[in-house]
């Protein structure tokens, strides 16, 4: 039973349609309120709340804004690329567009804080003013002055606000080294699986019992619970997957009570989803269209179904060249690409480090000389120095196969990086005829 | 075209997307631009060319249209899939997807301009005016991108309805947000719907939002941007579309999970470039109406171009610009190279100098050798009779190609299917060892042959089929006899039925039992294989009678109408072969060109005292190249002072000769301030740089350099 949540100074309706609305949050929402107090006392200046993705923070802070009628301004910070457009979203929301139109063109904290006294004086504050601040992560990289100044913007401005930050990360992260305002923090910890059981099936389909859509959600948990708790992408699978569930009983095969038959119907179906629409490797028209004509039973091709990428045959070898740039170490080109190399046993040559595997390192930043020399090596005919070999190379940096180490504007001696993986560079270098394996020091 | 052309590119490069509407500013008084002196039909060859490059202009146009067709039209279907269905799909709200196609377009990203602009042009015809294309380079950060598709949309709604031009005004700087333009979209979609009411239902357009260059976007501002447009996705109906170079897995490597969820994705394939490349080649090269012609030197440069380097199209085409450009200014006969019509036409009225022109045309003078010896004096000496010779040649140039092109295609039909593509996969490859040599000489026309004399009987009808679609549409009269022959070979082998196919059935069961009785030895079953050759070329089926009598008939054809083009008389005129200079222009080498420039100065100044031997490092040089000449010996640091002593020893040994004077060898503040000047165009050319490691040192940047 929901606990009923206790708060004096808001009516007690709305409170218990509230505890409604936050199904599993019960102790959470308590301790805010009760940290919130009367509607008219001072608050604490700063809250900091964290939790993984979906686990009801932002749902929360802004349903007991929205349902207990309190003046708020909630503000998603990815949206503000700027300082400005915070100071403009809060100061909008609280007084109104007018006050946020007296800022000038790029304010600063202080522009802020002078409006806001300005405003709150006009309007005093009878009850506590909040800002919810959204991904509250991206404050540092504003101002590095910003997130301390918000934390006791009460003082600042001496009015009755509280800053509420919204987070997935630990405040750890945030706190400044100068140091800065404590804020109190809020642990909003994941769903266990019996809360998203009870959460998911709160939004049964109307032409079906509740029952049957909680033996629904049972089993899709069954399924993904072991890769997903997320509660949004839970819920989106829910949907997908919701019409293929019942096909039994629209059919007449199944009735509601036969939860056995059903499990065995959409069991290998939901396996197949959390491989492609899952992953996103299909998207979730295409998954419904797949669900519509079962009768084709083709395998959509996935996203990552489509790694052949087409390219001009000296971006291949620039390619390989600088594949191998990148996993072999510099000394051993001698062997690789010289003709009369001598005999060099890879244990005598070894230093210690270069013991272990090249692949397991990660590819290696190389200058632009060697990938060059590498290529003129590697590649089968005389190719002159021309411009296109060059503009090959930046645009196969563009293409993000190579990635540049360091300044783009970097003009003297650039370094580069492969991005691809062996898999893809043995299906490249076969379309060459070239055997890659053979010039690589790991698999000497 | 002068030598220095060359030297203009520096160093690194990277892809040229040049302009579309050069073309428009060249008509001004350009048509003088290849009269010479005592030339008239300079302007007559410029007006030609002109009129060439436009027929290839649309024909590429088109041909980019046809193919994209297909995959444009299945984007416009998406969008307007999503356009009508969001409102229905309730769920997919809730989660707030943002419909996204991805639309592969392969590496020849200088192509990409024109299909995206005609999928703009396509999409705000027939589905929403809210369109926006954003490229990777204007984005540097969130706001740039937001500010980008501000811009765009608000100011192209401006520029529709002109009335009010005040407050639809950008908003400030400081107000560029996806929630200003939530607003504005209200405004403007209210506008929209009052206007159109008789078609009620279409309530939400889609704001489609293209991003060009996927690849090339920073993913954190491409993940805030799909963040923040999630958000506003039930008020504004976005729809975006990935340009995607590479592959759809990029989606996947630059955006994580929590972002890739929050879009739904589709993926259209375009046209391989490839495909695209042979329909143009089909359209503007393989092709008797367009009467400019490339030698098959040309054709390899420029598709090795395509294929080693770029895959552009694009810059094919421009290749092709450019030999029909050098054509026309280098070759003055090319004012025949025209239609028939015209062609004979100037040909009746060509001045005197270019008759001579004609005369020394080499496959003009080998057309001489051949004729009798009167004929021959007739020739050299009497312009007008050149001039209607000149009519009559030009005319079988003309029948020779008509001639050509339907042959080409039905040996490349013949020979295409045949296993390991002996005349090569591409219709190009045959048309280029066509025109190189005597197709019927090589070895690969042999064993082409040989392939063709072993077919089964439907697949030679099935080939010989093909053919006769292709002659069908031929125009000459030749060309319909060839027709009539390969369909009345066609019916022959189709009558030839049931007897003969009997017959060999019978006689292949025996002999095939006999020879699985043997043990098999190897020597032995080599035997009986050469006895049951012999025993076929004795004994031929009527099938097999008739399938060589088809296979000589169509060798009779290569030899008489696939002669390479040179050997005609006059075709120098239509054909450009001076592919070293195609190769100079199109596939510059900067490096080589600064080295040679640097260590052989007389190559581009033409200056006599300039010529040095191979080594030496002369005095008269610009300090440039000396002070170049001088780094080469030195190794990864060079010391200033050094360099400098050896700079003022190079230039001293030339005042040595003139005079003995006292100051020999000595330092004055002009040499000093030169050989400064001289390093310090080195460091700008990015031959050395100021170095940290030793102070009054620099290091060398280039070969033995850091």
């Amino acid at each position: 039973m929901p606990v009923t949540l206790q708060c004096p100074g808001y009516p007690e309706d709305t409170l218990r349609t509230l505890a409604e609305k936050l199904p599993c949050r019960e102790t959470q929402v308590t301790s805010l309120l009760s940290l919130m107090g009367q509607p008219d006392h001072y608050s604490y200046p700063s809250v900091f709340i964290y939790g993984h993705r979906a686990t009801g923070k932002s749902h929360v802070v802004l349903t007991i804004m929205k349902d207990l009628e309190l003046p708020h301004a909630s503000v998603d910070c990815v949206e503000c690329v700027s300082a400005g457009l915070l100071f403009y979203q809060v100061l909008s929301a609280l007084f109104g567009p007018d006050s946020a139109a007296l800022l000038p063109r790029c304010p600063s904290l202080s522009d802020f804080v002078r409006l806001y006294k300005q405003m709150s004086s006009n309007t005093p504050a009878t009850q506590t003013r909040y800002i919810v601040l959204d991904r509250a992560e991206r404050i540092r990289d504003m101002d590095f002055s910003l997130l301390p100044a918000l934390l006791r913007l009460q003082e600042l401005v001496n009015d009755n606000v509280t800053i509420i930050l919204l987070s997935e990360i630990v405040w750890e992260k945030f706190r400044p080294n100068t140091g800065c305002f404590e804020p109190l923090l809020f642990h909003f910890p994941d769903y266990s699986k019996v809360e998203l059981v009870q959460i998911l099936s709160k939004d049964h389909h109307p032409s079906y019992t509740p029952e049957l859509y909680a033996s629904y959600i049972n089993i899709l948990l069954g399924v993904f619970f072991s890769v997903c708790r997320d509660l949004r992408e839970l819920r989106h699978l829910a949907m997908l997957n919701f019409s293929k569930f019942c096909e039994p009983l629209e059919k007449g095969e199944a009735k509601e009570s036969d939860i056995h038959k059903l499990w065995k119907n959409i069991e290998p179906h939901l396996h197949r989803a959390m491989q492609t629409v899952y992953l996103r490797e299909v998207s979730s028209v295409q998954w419904e269209q797949q669900q519509m004509d079962e009768k084709e039973a083709t395998a959509l091709r996935g996203l990552s179904a489509h790694a052949h990428i087409e390219l001009p045959y000296y971006s291949k070898f620039l390619l390989i060249a600088a594949y191998l740039a990148s996993f072999n170490p510099a000394r051993t080109d001698r062997r690789f690409f010289l003709k009369s190399h001598g005999k060099i046993k890879k244990t005598n040559f070894l230093k210690k480090h270069e013991k272990t595997s090249n692949h397991l390192l990660g590819p290696k930043p190389f200058p632009l000389d060697r990938l060059l020399a590498i290529f003129y090596s590697v590649v089968d005919s005389r190719v002159a120095p021309t411009a296109s070999i060059f503009s090959q190379i930046s645009s196969l940096v563009t293409l993000q196969l190579l990635s540049q180490v360091g300044h783009d504007d970097q003009l003297d001696s650039p370094k580069y990086k492969c991005a691809v993986s062996l898999d893809f560079i043995l299906a490249i270098s076969r379309t060459v005829s070239f055997d890659v394996v053979k010039y690589l020091y790991d698999f000497l | 075209m002068n030598e220095t052309l060359t030297t203009s590119s520096v160093s690194k490069g990277c892809f040229v997307f040049k302009s579309a509407s050069k073309k428009r500013k060249r008509h001004v008084g350009l048509d003088e631009y290849l009269v010479e002196a005592d030339d008239d039909s300079g302007r007559d060859r410029f007006r030609i060319c002109q009129k060439l490059w436009e027929t290839v202009q649309t024909s590429t146009e088109e041909i980019q249209n046809q193919l994209n067709k297909k995959v444009l039209d299945s984007l416009v279907e998406f969008i307007k899939k999503h356009e009508l269905g969001s409102s229905s799909d309730v769920w997919r709200q809730r989660t707030s997807e943002i419909p996204t196609a991805a639309l592969m377009l392969g590496v020849n990203v200088p192509d990409h301009a024109m299909t995206f602009r005609s999928l703009c042009n396509l999409l705000q015809d027939s589905v929403t005016p809210f369109v926006v294309s954003v490229h990777a380079k204007e984005c540097a950060a969130v706001k740039h991108l937001i500010q980008k598709v501000l811009e765009q949309l608000m100011g192209k709604a401006v520029s529709v309805d002109e009335e009010q031009e005040e407050d639809a005004a950008l908003p400030q700087k400081a107000q560029c947000t996806i929630s200003a333009l939530c607003q504005w979209y209200k405004t403007a979609t209210k506008k929209c719907s009052q206007k159109k009411n008789d078609n009620g239902l279409r309530q939400s357009l889609p704001v489609v939002v293209i991003f060009k260059d996927f690849e090339a976007f920073n993913s954190q501002v491409l993940q805030d941007f799909i963040h923040i447009c999630s958000r506003y996705i039930q008020e504004l109906p976005f729809i975006f579309v990935f340009g995607i170079a590479t592959s759809p897995s990029a989606i996947q490597h630059r955006l994580p999970h929590s972002v890739s969820s929050l879009l739904c994705i589709e993926v259209f394939q375009s046209v391989s470039c490839t495909q695209h490349l042979a329909s143009v080649f089909d359209k503007l090269i393989l092709n008797a109406h367009f009467p400019f012609k490339l030698s098959s030197r040309v054709i390899q440069v420029l598709v090795g171009i395509f294929l080693y380097h770029d895959f552009s199209v694009q810059n094919f085409v421009k290749g092709l610009q450019f030999s029909m450009l050098e054509h026309f200014n280098s070759q003055p006969l090319s004012v025949l190279c025209c239609r028939k019509r015209e062609a004979l036409l100037c040909a009746k009225t060509l001045s005197q100098q270019n008759v001579e022109r004609i005369r020394h045309l080499p496959s003009f003078m080998r057309y001489v050798e051949t004729q009798e010896p009167e004929e021959q004096v007739k020739l050299l000496t009497s312009d007008q009779h050149v001039k209607e010779v000149c009519q009559t040649l030009l005319k079988s140039l003309h029948k020779y190609h008509k001639n050509y092109f339907p042959i080409l295609q039905c040996l490349h039909s013949l020979t295409s299917s045949l296993p390991k593509f002996p005349l090569g996969k591409h219709i190009r490859e045959l048309h280029v060892s066509c025109n190189e040599k005597n197709l019927w000489e090589t070895e690969e026309y042999d064993s082409a042959m040989q392939l063709l004399r072993i077919l089964a009987k439907n697949e030679l009808v099935a080939a010989l089929q093909g053919c006769s679609d292709i002659l069908q549409s031929a125009s000459t009269k030749r060309m319909q006899t060839v027709f009539q022959q390969v369909e009345d070979f066609i019916n022959r082998l189709e009558t030839l039925e049931s007897v003969s196919s009997e017959d060999s059935s019978v006689n292949g069961a025996i002999s095939g039992k006999i020879d699985y009785q043997r043990k098999t030895d190897l020597f032995q079953l080599q035997k009986t294989l050469l006895e049951k050759e012999s025993r076929r070329t004795k004994k031929m089926s009527p099938f097999e009678v008739l399938r060589s009598q088809v296979i000589e008939f169509i060798d009779s054809l290569v030899r008489e109408y696939l002669t390479p083009a040179h050997l005609q008389p006059l075709s120098e005129v239509c054909y450009f072969s001076s592919s070293g200079i195609l190769r100079q222009r199109l596939n510059v080498t900067p490096r080589t060109s600064i080295q040679a420039a640097l260590s052989h100065p007389y190559y581009y100044l033409q200056n006599e005292s300039l010529k040095t031997n191979a080594g030496t490092i002369s005095s008269a040089a610009p300090d440039l190249c000396i002070v170049y000449k001088l780094h080469l010996e030195c190794g990864r640091l060079i010391n200033l002072y050094d360099w400098l002593e050896a700079f003022v020893t190079v230039l001293s040994a030339a005042e040595d000769q003139d005079a003995d004077s006292g100051d020999h060898g000595q330092l004055d503040s002009l040499k000093h301030a030169r050989f400064i000047q001289a390093v310090s165009e080195m460091e700008f050319l990015g031959f050395v740089k100021s170095t940290k490691q030793k102070t009054d040192h620099v290091a060398r940047l280039t070969w033995g350099g850091c």
